[in-house]
């Protein structure tokens, strides 16, 4: 049966998709194969989703080879949930893609571009699907290695100085990653998380445990752009061309993160990674400072794209924050915001990338009179602003709702306040963007000219995703509160 | 009435704007539709009005976000007075507008009458917002909506008006009325209006003394000091959006608030007991006495006229401070007579720039002669803002007045009456001054202002009058208050 196969086939297909790419070559085709195998990797998530939503976790083994010996892939529905929102990002994304992509990389580079696409696809389904923490590490490198290559494809010569930044920062992470890892195979003996997850607890007072531990957070917090190992993110998405910027800024951080919660969760156990090594007080302090700083600094960027770089760095600060409530609550409002952020920075970077597309800038100061000229593109610009500052009735909204409740639920004012004064800066840091587009003066010899509907919708499919989440509720509150009951009940 | 004519109360003025967006290309066609979609509002409202009055309470859930906080209308008596003022008084402002937009050469007019449209709908949905987190969603949707009215003459000088409008605006709702909204829900588990409130029994002491100044600085609109400088920066708009957004809709909109959540969020049993009344009766004449004094001084009229609405703005707010029934009765009827009373002042003041492109109080002499009824309807609203008889006016200050008597304040008296004062002094010279002073330069060819302002200001005028002598729709409303 084919149904007993799609863990395998989710990774497999943009696998096998990826070489393909490069032997067609030729821009249209690679491009329609790009679409194809995301929107089949969706379906496959779907697929997976609704399953594990059915019928509970599912066991996979590659090649049938057991647990100690082979890769055996345990989908639960985190895992489930992150597989979704990457494929259909992707799906999104790449269609957008064509004109963008036309219109910035050149052709001969074209089929390498989606080659790495396909790859950085691979990658980050890959880390999201497995169980075994070495096949993670290898995913991860491979998502990584991709990204470089997008990134360093961008029109602006910086975008090479933005990659080999993100190339040495990440090394790093992955070296950290690999060496915890290591770390823990020679404590335990096993690189299967679930093998890790019982053995852990017997030798968790050994300084080799810690200093895995240690290695890990450190490394994954490198990937997460956790506040102060954020620097990396920035130039990488400002540089990047238009749809890797609204790609890795809706999907790989949102992976990093799952990451993050695996570890702390399923393998460590929250007892052991919270209470014992004292992360839960590091990760609320390092958490606000990401939202407070970095949506500070975010206010004075003159580019805009970086403008929204800065903001990811803030809202992975609310997902930090959640995470370092330790309690079901937040833990839900973090995996609902991996969500509801992929889709307002998925939505803003696209309408990002139309501007892009027509006047070839992202500077503020060339945003003057862009409400009247590019109409439909600043309408989803404007509705993935409201999201991003949280304006009720919008995903953004539901998110903070949820992490305010969680943190009043520790009797955590203080994290109260930050979120306030992150959701502040954040009207501010927005609104320059929106006066100068709608009262920045209109140009009357400029032309009205929107970008072609092939960009137009997806963005608008996102600025409304943002307006349904906000409304109707059931599916990503009640997939988040389960997902987070099942992380919080592992450990 | 079925319940859901609630939603259609939101919904008329949205399909207004949209017919008002497609009709744009003409002109005639397009007010005619800003016209019937207002009168269509009103029938609305007076529709429901009866099962209001019946005390048979229409409710409407839309969308439940998140449990326990759903987008839910509701129809109670304040809110019926509120949006009965602020849809009977759009159809008026729209007459005058038609007037003021032509005979100004207005540029962008079809988008003008769009968000005033949008500026509408979000309005009723504060009048009809069953619960807090309504409240907020709606009270934002109003500043945003306004935002481009504000900003509508696009020079650099609208542009900062605009920016402190927004950030002021945005600003304290984020900063301290999201907080107490999660406070409350936080104490209750609910963020329901109800009879009685709902905190009384979750809260006690400084808590509640807190949570009341959080709403009262929370809800900008309602422009107490220190944070009011939004309204006169919002004096770059045009003038039938000073004269319907910001001396009814939308200011009305933030007194209105914190009316309601006074008496169906605390009770005015509860509120009577917290310990800040006297730090906030401190506030609240400083507010009252303190913009009347700016207001003497400012020479720009639309400047003037706004200084004098921050002041009496803080009339209503005091009501809500003092809690007792008279003092919130007497806020309730302050909400409508001022609304009226302003909004002619407001209309005579664009008249008067229409007509005589004069903006400064110091260049109104002897204008009397050439714009007789716009000054005279200036004459009679001004007699009503100062509270005296025979016009609207009065009423209000004299349930304030019994209010702070009952509450055992009578130094607030002392602040009502020497507020009245300088109502007197910054407001009166102008229509005398104006009929029996003689002009420095000659006013030659200067003629009264285009016939849709005559007829607006003439209504407006009227109904001062008109409230003074039958105030009994009003006070059958006040008598269903809950207090």
């Amino acid at each position: 049966m084919i149904i007993t196969q799609l863990p395998a086939l989710q990774v497999v297909i943009p696998l096998i998709a990826a070489p393909l790419c490069l032997l067609l070559y030729r821009p249209l085709a690679t491009w329609l194969l790009t679409v194809v195998t995301s929107a089949a990797a969706m379906l496959i998530s779907g697929l997976i989703l609704a399953q594990v939503l059915d019928q509970g976790v599912i066991d996979y083994t590659f090649g049938g080879w057991a647990a100690p010996f082979g890769i055996a892939y345990r989908i639960d529905l985190v895992n489930a949930y992150v597989l979704m929102i990457v494929s259909t990002i992707s799906t999104i994304v790449s269609v957008f893609a064509r004109v963008s992509v036309a219109s910035e990389i050149e052709a001969h580079n074209q089929g390498i571009f989606y080659t790495a696409w396909l790859l950085c696809l691979t990658g980050l389904l890959g880390i999201a699907i497995t169980g075994d923490a070495f096949n993670l590490f290898v995913f991860l490198e491979i998502s990584s290695l991709s990204s470089y290559v997008l990134i360093a494809m961008g029109n602006d010569r910086r975008s090479l100085t933005a990659a080999f930044q993100y190339l040495i920062m990440g090394t790093i992470g992955a070296t950290f990653i690999l060496i915890g890892i290591g770390l823990l195979y020679a404590l335990t003996g096993t690189l299967n998380m679930l093998d890790l997850a019982e053995r852990i607890p017997e030798v968790a007072n050994t300084r080799t445990a810690r200093a895995g531990f240690a290695f890990l957070t450190v490394g994954i917090g490198l990937k997460i752009a956790l506040f102060p190992l954020h620097l990396w993110l920035p130039n990488a998405y400002a540089y990047a061309p238009s749809a890797v910027s609204a790609f890795l800024a809706a999907t790989a951080t949102k992976v990093a993160v799952y990451v993050l919660l695996r570890f702390i969760f399923s393998v460590f156990g929250k007892d052991f990674a919270l209470d014992t090594m004292p992360l839960a007080l590091g990760l609320a302090i390092l958490g606000s400072s990401a939202v407070i700083f970095a949506s500070a600094i975010a206010i004075f960027q003159d580019n805009i794209k970086r403008m929204l770089a800065y903001s990811s760095v803030a809202q992975i600060g609310y997902l930090i924050l959640g995470v370092s409530l330790v309690s079901p609550a937040g833990l839900t409002a973090t995996i609902l915001h991996l969500f509801n952020h992929a889709l307002m920075k998925g939505a803003l970077f696209l309408a990002l990338g139309c501007i892009a597309w027509r006047i070839g800038s992202s500077r503020l100061g060339d945003f003057k009179g862009l409400g009247y000229r590019m109409p439909w593109t600043m309408g989803v610009f404007l509705i993935g602003s409201l999201s991003l500052v949280g304006i009720p009735m919008t995903a953004g909204f539901i998110s903070k709702w949820y992490l305010v409740l969680a943190a009043l639920e520790r009797g955590w004012w203080p994290v109260l306040v930050v979120i306030l004064a992150g959701s502040l800066l954040a009207v501010i840091y927005v609104w320059r963007v929106i006066e100068s587009a709608y009262l920045g003066g209109k140009d009357n010899e400029a032309q009205v000219g929107e970008a072609p509907l092939s960009m137009l919708i997806p963005a608008w499919i996102l600025a409304l995703a943002n307006l349904y989440f906000g409304v109707s509720t059931d599916l990503s509150v009640g997939v988040a509160t389960e997902a987070a009951t099942t992380l919080f009940g592992a450990g | 009435m079925a319940d859901s004519a609630l939603a259609l109360i939101i919904l008329t003025p949205l399909a207004g704007a949209l017919l008002v967006m497609l009709a744009g290309r003409w002109p005639n066609l397009r007010e005619a539709v800003s016209i019937g979609t207002g009168l269509l509002l009103v029938a609305q409202i007076i529709s429901i009005a009866p099962s209001v009055l019946d005390g048979s309470a229409l409710r409407q859930v839309i969308a439940t976000p998140v449990p326990q906080l759903p987008l839910a209308f509701e129809f109670e008596p304040l809110g019926l007075l509120f949006g009965l003022i602020a849809s009977s008084l759009w159809v008026i402002t729209t007459i005058y507008a038609i007037g003021y937009m032509r005979g100004h050469n207005e540029s962008n007019q079809t988008r003008f009458f769009v968000f005033f449209a949008v500026a509408i709908s979000a309005t009723m949905g504060v009048a009809l917002a069953a619960n807090l987190f309504t409240l907020f969603v709606f009270y934002e949707l109003l500043t945003l909506s306004t935002y481009p009215l504000v900003t509508h003459a696009g020079t650099v000088e609208a542009r900062q008006g605009g920016r402190v409008y927004i950030g002021i605006l945005i600003g304290t709702s984020m900063a301290f009325l999201l907080p107490a909204i999660i406070a409350t829900w936080y104490l209750t588990g609910s963020t329901d209006f109800q009879v009685g409130g709902i905190l009384s029994g979750k809260a006690s002491g400084p808590v509640v003394g807190i949570l009341f100044a959080l709403f009262v600085f929370g809800i900008g609109k309602a422009a107490l000091m220190p944070f009011h400088r939004w309204l006169p920066a919002a004096m770059v708009a045009p003038t039938p959006v000073s004269a319907l957004l910001h001396a009814v809709a939308v200011v009305k909109a933030g007194v209105f608030a914190i009316l309601k959540i006074s008496v169906y969020i605390f009770g005015i049993d509860l509120l009577a007991q917290n310990g800040i009344t006297d730090l906030l009766l401190w506030i609240v004449s400083i507010t009252i006495i303190g913009a009347s004094v700016i207001a003497l001084n400012q020479d720009n009229l639309k400047r003037r006229l706004a200084y004098s609405t921050i002041s009496q703005l803080s009339y209503v707010v005091l009501g809500a401070v003092l809690a007792s029934t008279a003092s919130v009765t007497g806020a309730t009827l302050h909400i409508a007579t001022h609304a009226v009373g302003k909004i002619t002042l407001f209309f005579c003041a664009g008249a008067i720039l229409v007509a005589a492109h004069k903006t400064r109080v110091s260049e109104l002499d002897g204008l009397g002669r050439q714009m007789p009824i716009t000054m005279g309807a200036f004459f009679i609203a001004s007699v009503s803002i100062a509270g005296l008889p025979p016009m609207a006016g009065m009423w209000g200050k004299w349930y304030l007045s019994l209010g702070a008597l009952d509450a055992g304040y009578a130094v607030i008296v002392g602040v009502l009456m020497v507020s009245t004062l300088l109502n007197i002094a910054y407001l009166l010279p102008i229509p005398i001054r104006a009929f029996f002073a003689d002009s420095a330069t000659p006013n030659v060819e200067i003629k009264e202002a285009p016939l849709p302002c005559l007829i607006a200001i003439t209504i407006t005028a009227a109904l001062c009058v008109v409230l003074f002598f039958f105030p009994e729709p009003l006070h059958t409303l006040t008598g269903l208050l809950p207090i």
